[in-house]
């Protein structure tokens, strides 16, 4: 095997097993910070000698022991510092190192720990962009360089948001457990949040070039999957992955050849991928078995499932997308669900009566510099035939927003109506 | 990525002789192992091709031709779909899968599965040498 393709497979396995591994030292050592440092150690290992050595039959077991053989190096030392300054009090730190139970820890069933990283991996007390870099890492197995890579950062950013992160574990005390009672739900609500954020950092990148990272997407989705195998009981971790799921069957259908963004209703659905519905659809009913009231996540994903349904744009169920956002709007009530319940309007009920909906969110004022919106407005104005206002909007939507493929298709538009005018 | 990661056919397959408990049980422990890890998207195990048919198509002909098929070793007795990051760890997750056809010498072949992105110019050279250069202006800023 030649350098990079053993590099490869490294990375590769350490996807496979690392989940596991900080998951089981974790479970030795009740300090997620130590856990993670000594699963690093392990990889460090690994990058050192499976190139001379090959990859070992077991890599799992292997990883487990070079991260044990760290843990009683780290303890030798400590132990001599100890005896050194003749402290007692770090004395039991150190003994967390070592427990009996590193040769069988992985054997164990270790779904609990994974969880209970999940909820210290989101815990709403890290600053938000460490949250994910910590999520990535611990679940889902990427490498610093792969983290930076999906965000287009630098591997020195995301290894100081993940150094932040395990030291706010420490200093907040953030305690390696899993919520329960009346703490779960808001907890629970951090650790979707996080999944989704990496999910539409894939599915609308807001920096950069192109439009889609359909890695991040995958990333996002095999999270997803992963947590609802751990708390398969949990309305909105199943709402979540269906939203998912029927948003990611899409990303086929979402740019054309050139690159350039499609929109929804003018996407060719025989590219939209069958098996990922099917798999949201499963996912949403299992959603809506659980829990009689739809959450935030099941809503969206319900929704979704409306467009997923209607082999024509035309054929779409307006107005039963309407009655969904009437009640996506009662549980969340951003001006973003009121201006997506906006355009289902005027779909509905025709471009004046969106129109109108769309003027009210201007009036409140909220939404200002939201290039949606005025993409929105513009659009409905260009239905109404009423080309030199829609051209405006069109242009002042596309000098507002952030994603240079998006921009051009705006401006697109507006000569179009320009040329109607 | 997803890959399509096919088991062949032995004779016992084609006999449709039920694996053993034993082999159930560690097949079962492999699915459960995959669906964990949220790679797993499909898999499915395939009756003998007795039970199948082809379509033979020449020129605007089909003809239908019944099962068995006789070259038993490139039959498929099963698959599964899986979604990774890399070719490298497809072949990680089936290096782990028990042996299919205990005794029996076999392999299992692993294929890419077509993404819409391999049709568009998302990966051409040109927009990773704009991503690379997107990440080092990145990286001034800073």
């Amino acid at each position: 095997m030649t350098a990079p393709d053993i590099h490869r497979t490294i990375s590769a396995v350490w996807r496979i097993e690392s989940p596991r591994l900080v998951a089981a030292l974790a479970r030795i050592t009740r300090d997620v910070g130590l856990a993670e440092d000594l699963a690093q150690d392990a990889l460090v290992a690994a990058l050192e000698q499976w190139p001379k050595s090959g990859v070992p039959d077991r890599p799992g077991a292997w990883l487990m022991t070079a991260a044990k053989r760290r843990a009683i190096d780290l303890k030798r030392h400590e132990d001599m510092r100890a005896r050194k300054h003749g402290e007692i009090g770090r004395q039991a730190d150190a003994l967390t190192l070592l427990g009996p139970d590193y040769d069988t820890a992985l054997d164990d069933d270790i779904g609990d720990d994974l969880l209970r990283l999940v909820f210290t991996s989101c815990h709403p007390a890290l600053p938000p962009e460490s949250r994910t870099a910590l999520t990535l890492r611990l679940l889902g197995g990427l490498t610093t360089d792969e983290i930076a890579r999906a965000f287009l950062s630098s591997e020195s950013t995301i290894a100081q948001r993940i150094v932040r992160a395990k030291r706010t574990i420490d200093e907040k005390q953030i305690p390696y457990e899993v919520p329960r009672g009346m703490e779960l739900g808001a907890r629970l609500a951090s650790v979707l949040e996080v999944i989704y954020l990496v999910f539409n950092e894939g599915y609308t990148a807001t920096a950069g070039d192109d439009w889609l990272r359909p890695a991040l997407c995958d990333d996002a989705l095999r999270l997803g999957r992963v947590l609802a195998g751990l708390m398969p009981d949990e309305a909105e971790v199943h709402g979540l992955l269906a939203l998912m799921e029927i948003q990611a069957s899409r990303i086929g259908a979402r740019t054309n050849d050139a690159g350039e963004p499609v929109l929804l209703l003018d996407q060719d659905r025989s590219r939209w991928d069958r098996m990922a519905i099917q798999r949201g659809f499963a996912e949403l009913e299992r959603a809506e078995s659980l829990r009689s009231a739809r959450g935030v996540y099941t809503a969206q994903a319900a929704i979704a499932a409306c467009h997923a349904r209607a082999l024509t744009a035309d054929e779409t169920d307006w107005p039963r997308i309407v009655a969904l956002y009437d009640e996506l709007f009662r549980i969340m009530p951003t001006p973003v669900v009121e201006l997506n319940r906006a355009v289902a309007i005027g779909m509905a009920h025709g471009p004046a009566k969106g129109l109108a909906s769309m003027d009210a969110i201007v009036a409140e004022g909220d939404l200002e510099g939201y290039h949606l919106l005025h993409a929105a407005r513009a659009d409905m104005l260009e239905k109404l035939q009423r080309f030199g206002e829609a051209r405006a909007e069109f242009e002042h939507a596309a000098s507002i927003t952030q994603n240079q493929r998006e921009r051009a298709l705006l401006l697109e538009r507006a000569r179009m109506c320009a040329m109607n005018a | 990525m997803r890959f399509m990661c096919i088991v062949k056919a032995t004779e016992q397959s084609e006999k449709d002789v039920m694996p053993d408990q034993k082999m159930l049980s560690e097949m079962g422990k492999f699915n459960e192992e995959m669906a964990r890890a949220g790679v797993m998207l499909a898999g499915e195990g395939l009756q003998s091709s007795s039970k199948g048919a082809r379509i033979q198509f020449k020129g605007n002909q089909r003809t239908v031709i019944d099962g068995p098929f006789s070259e038993t070793k490139e039959l498929i007795a099963g698959f599964w779909i899986i979604q990774v990051k890399s070719k490298e760890e497809a072949i990680e997750w089936m290096k782990r899968c028990p042996h299919p056809h205990p005794g029996i010498d076999t392999n299992i072949e692993i294929r890419q599965v077509f993404e819409n992105e391999d049709f568009g110019d998302e990966y051409t050279p040109e927009v990773r040498a704009q991503e690379d250069r997107i990440r080092r202006e990145i990286e001034k800023k800073r």
